[in-house]
């Protein structure tokens, strides 16, 4: 949905051309802005680097090398390669019931999807603590079905779940909601069944919408620290995972090794970046496409 | 195929869509279901498709109940009103859909796809655009890409949605003669929707006159010309002087008009109206005949082969008024000379 917004201004501006504004005010508001992205931006993210490396490549690659590290690098890409699926699948359903169906609720639906938004991610984990925790409401019921969920990697893995799961369902919806079931209709028509018609005509309009939300939904997954920190109980090299690993880094004084964790994560964000630029690209190419085919005339 | 329709009502909460609506479409025929906007017709059209249901009524193809049927096997081809093309999908590719998603066993070869979506696109005439994205055709381009991708399936119905509604007059002028070849030629049972009487009237061997939910008329385009059933059929084909009044005793009094009205030979009067088309009315410098009124001319203006005049009656009723060019010149009025206007034709309706 950002996306979008993002590529028809972008569009706009570049087609009006003109700006009315002196010069100075220009230079001025880009000035503060660049100011600001690198005072709050750019400057910490150089400094996790510089630091990272303060001791060397060696030590660097020591603390990423590190068992603890590692595992917990392998149990967030475990969280995420749970939640991620799942989250397709539900923001899919969520995405397609609320752009396509008229029901009772259909608003309660939508706001609801939004409710990991509007939470602090500590309430997000203390929910599972109360629901599954020994003074849980199903605390007991768990235990005696000897199954571990909070301070186990089954709690992280719900936690992260609820924590990305509106991500999806927000970039589809209006993604189908702009594409429309027209197309869909004259597909049923056509002879094609209800698969046949969501691999062959839904899927390729909505999958720069949907791709745009699993990347978003990856960079949440594999970012939370709050909720998961909230179930996790920190068990070193069981329950950690990276976030969570480099607070406990900086909290025992291992700053280089802190760094060298959250350079990680730095990465992963500056791949989603790049990844997410290209497909809003792709994306805005696709949505302009909507509005010429619906405006018909235009004959020469 | 023949389509049958039988008493078909559709709410949509507390408005009724459809009002126990039926007709036949035979075989072969190419029917326009006509109306003003939200009365009904696409809501018809697509609960014959099988995209909508009825909440009562039954719709037969053949004789076969097809309310039953799932869409994809009622054998319709469905051109939408903003032609629904697959925007991922080339030219071709649009065309090819509906062989291309056919269980295996009905699929044909790629070769034979091939020799068919051709065939369709040079009789749509687009064979040379098979490469091209929908967003790169004209409307009317467009247009003919959804036929030729509905009848690919072979369908034994097609129904077409507001086919010209959103094309600009002289591409829907182009579209609808070739429209009416290619059903000509082809011979398929056809129903469209529109909203202009002259697109039906022009293309369709029959009329169905749909208003609020409920057919007002079912005919041959000559037969709700000349015989319209209802007030609001008059009212819709065309501009209409409308003279207000009453019958009573086998006489209508309809303002300045006095007439024979046969129908209502009772004592009891019942307020009535008549109607007349602007070319319908005579006009001359004395009243020789009688059966008319004395009207002021308050504007000419020459169009084309006709003269549109209007005039006031007594009581200040503008009143509409079209002659010939000859006919024009004969009596040669202008504005602010009094004329004596006669209705040639008058149809009553009485009020319910």
């Amino acid at each position: 949905m950002a996306g979008y917004v993002h590529a028809s201004t972008g569009q706009r501006g570049r087609r009006s051309g003109r700006l009315t504004e002196p010069l100075i005010v220009r230079v001025l508001l880009i000035a503060i802005a660049l100011g600001f992205l690198f005072l709050f931006l750019v400057l910490p993210l150089a400094t996790v680097f510089t630091e990272a490396f303060a001791s060397g490549t060696a030590a660097y690659l020591d603390a990423i090398r590190e068992p603890d590290a590692l595992a917990a690098l392998r149990l967030t890409l475990l969280a995420a390669a749970i939640a991620v699926p799942a989250n397709l699948v539900f923001g899919v359903c969520a995405g397609w019931a609320i752009a396509r169906f008229q029901f009772r609720g259909k608003q309660l639906l939508t706001t609801l999807i939004d409710l990991p938004f509007a939470v602090s991610p500590v309430i997000s984990g203390m929910v599972f603590v109360l629901l599954f925790g020994r003074q849980g409401v199903l605390g007991p019921w768990v235990a005696d079905h000897d199954i571990k969920i909070v301070f186990a990697v089954p709690g992280i893995v719900l936690a992260t779940i609820f924590v990305s799961f509106p991500f999806v369902a927000r970039e589809i919806i209006p993604v189908m909601e702009a594409a429309g079931s027209q197309e869909e209709e004259a597909a049923r028509v056509l002879g094609a069944g209800g698969l046949q018609t969501f691999f062959r005509v839904t899927l390729p309009n909505i999958k720069w919408g949907l791709l745009y939300g699993v990347i978003l939904c990856n960079a949440r997954a594999m970012g939370e620290f709050g909720a998961v920190s909230v179930v996790s109980g920190k068990i070193r090299g069981v329950t950690n995972t990276l976030p969570l690993h480099v607070e406990i880094l900086y909290n025992e004084y291992a700053f280089q090794a802190a760094f060298a964790v959250s350079s990680l994560l730095a990465f992963l964000a500056i791949v989603t970046l790049i990844v997410k630029t290209v497909v809003e690209r792709r994306m805005g190419a696709a949505v302009e496409a909507v509005p010429e085919a619906a405006a018909a005339p235009q004959l020469s | 195929m023949s389509i049958q329709v039988n008493h078909l009502t559709k709410r949509y909460g507390a408005f009724r869509a459809l009002d126990d609506v039926s007709f036949t479409v035979r075989q072969g025929e190419l029917l326009a279901l006509l109306g003003p906007s939200g009365g009904g017709k696409t809501t018809l059209l697509r609960i014959i498709a099988g995209l909508e249901r009825p909440d009562e009524g039954s719709v037969l193809f053949d004789g076969d109940d097809a309310i039953r049927r799932d869409p994809r096997d009622r054998g319709v081809g469905f051109v939408f009103q903003h032609y629904a093309l697959f925007r991922h999908m080339t030219v071709f590719e649009n065309v090819a859909f509906g062989l291309r998603v056919r269980p295996r066993a009905q699929r044909p070869e790629e070769a034979e796809i091939r020799r068919r979506v051709n065939e369709l696109l040079s009789l749509v005439q687009l064979d040379y655009l098979g490469s091209r994205y929908p967003s790169q055709l004209s409307g009317g381009q467009r247009q003919r890409v959804a036929l030729a991708r509905a009848l690919a399936v072979e369908p034994k119905v097609l129904l077409l949605d507001e086919p010209f509604g959103a094309l600009d007059a002289k591409v829907r002028q182009e579209l609808r003669r070739w429209l009416r070849r290619l059903h000509a030629e082809i011979h398929l049972t056809s129903v469209f929707v529109t909203h202009d009487q002259e697109e039906a009237l022009e293309l369709a061997n029959r009329v169905v006159i749909i208003n609020e939910g409920r057919i007002e008329q079912d005919g041959t385009p000559e037969e709700v010309v000349e015989h319209p059933a209802t007030p609001f059929v008059v009212n819709f084909l065309g501009q209409v002087n409308i003279f207000h009044g009453r019958v009573q005793e086998g006489k209508a009094l309809l303002g300045p008009l006095a007439l024979e009205y046969p129908e209502h030979p009772h004592t009891e009067a019942r307020t009535a109206a008549g109607y007349s088309r602007p070319h319908e009315l005579a006009v001359s410098r004395t009243d020789d005949e009688g059966g008319g009124l004395w009207a002021v001319i308050t504007d000419v203006r020459v169009a084309g082969a006709i003269v549109k005049l209007e005039v006031i009656d007594d009581e200040r009723r503008p009143i509409q008024v079209e002659l010939g060019r000859e006919q024009y010149e004969s009596i040669r009025a202008t504005v602010g000379e009094r004329v004596y206007v006669k209705p040639r034709k008058v149809r009553v309706f009485m009020d319910k």
